[in-house]
């Protein structure tokens, strides 16, 4: 069984440092995102070759943001981890349910439009952050 | 699952922060842990007996088996 006694008292400061290191690799993947999205129009005007290391890019940066987030979740203290995976499961399920229906909204023609990812992700961001704030709610 | 945490701390007069520290925990989870809104894992029941040296079955109660 895994002791934390060694490491008495710096939880806070843990998870202060893994907060930092998520909020450094989440802008660095945001950056790259958007050098990937609008640089071979605007910068290097679709060189294949740069367009590809972009993505890898792009990608390497990504997994190491699941890296990190993984490392923030496990320097959680246990009523936190349970928040944060409550939370992940709801934000799961409703982009699930609600994105398979969003998607084929446009075929049985409710909607005119085609269905964008994007607005798939804004619905589980907010699904997720309501989920972290019923969970502080509910062990206040 | 009952309790007898807030007792305990309570006989030695600590704050929820300063029992939070001695455990390495935030808080918030003391606080849900005393008023019974949240079980603590297996290890953290184990700091707690060390700490208060107390045996488990002194600090945490199943209300089933009761």
């Amino acid at each position: 069984m895994k002791d934390q006694q060694g490491n008495k008292n710096n939880w806070a400061e843990r998870c202060s440092q893994n907060t930092k290191q998520l909020r450094y690799w989440t802008a660095a993947w945001v950056l790259t995102s958007a050098l990937m999205s609008f640089g071979p129009k605007f910068i290097w005007n679709y060189d294949t070759a740069i367009t590809l290391l972009s993505v890898l890019i792009n990608l390497g940066v990504g997994f190491k943001m699941i890296l990190v987030n993984k490392q923030h979740l496990r320097g959680m203290d246990e009523l936190h981890q349970k928040i944060f995976l409550d939370a992940g499961i709801l934000s799961l399920g409703v982009g699930l349910v609600c994105g398979l229906t969003y998607d084929l909204l446009q075929d049985i023609r409710l909607i005119s439009f085609e269905p964008k990812i994007a607005h798939l992700v804004i619905l589980m961001c907010l699904t997720f952050m309501t989920g972290i704030a019923l969970g502080h709610r509910r062990y206040r | 699952m009952k309790n007898r945490l807030k007792v305990l701390r309570a006989e030695r007069d600590w704050t929820q922060a300063q029992l939070a520290k001695e455990l390495n925990v935030s808080r918030q989870t003391v606080n849900a842990i005393e008023k019974g809104k949240f079980d603590p894992s297996l290890p953290l029941a184990f700091r707690a007996a060390r700490l208060f040296k107390l045996s488990i079955e002194d600090i945490f109660q199943d209300e089933e088996a009761a």
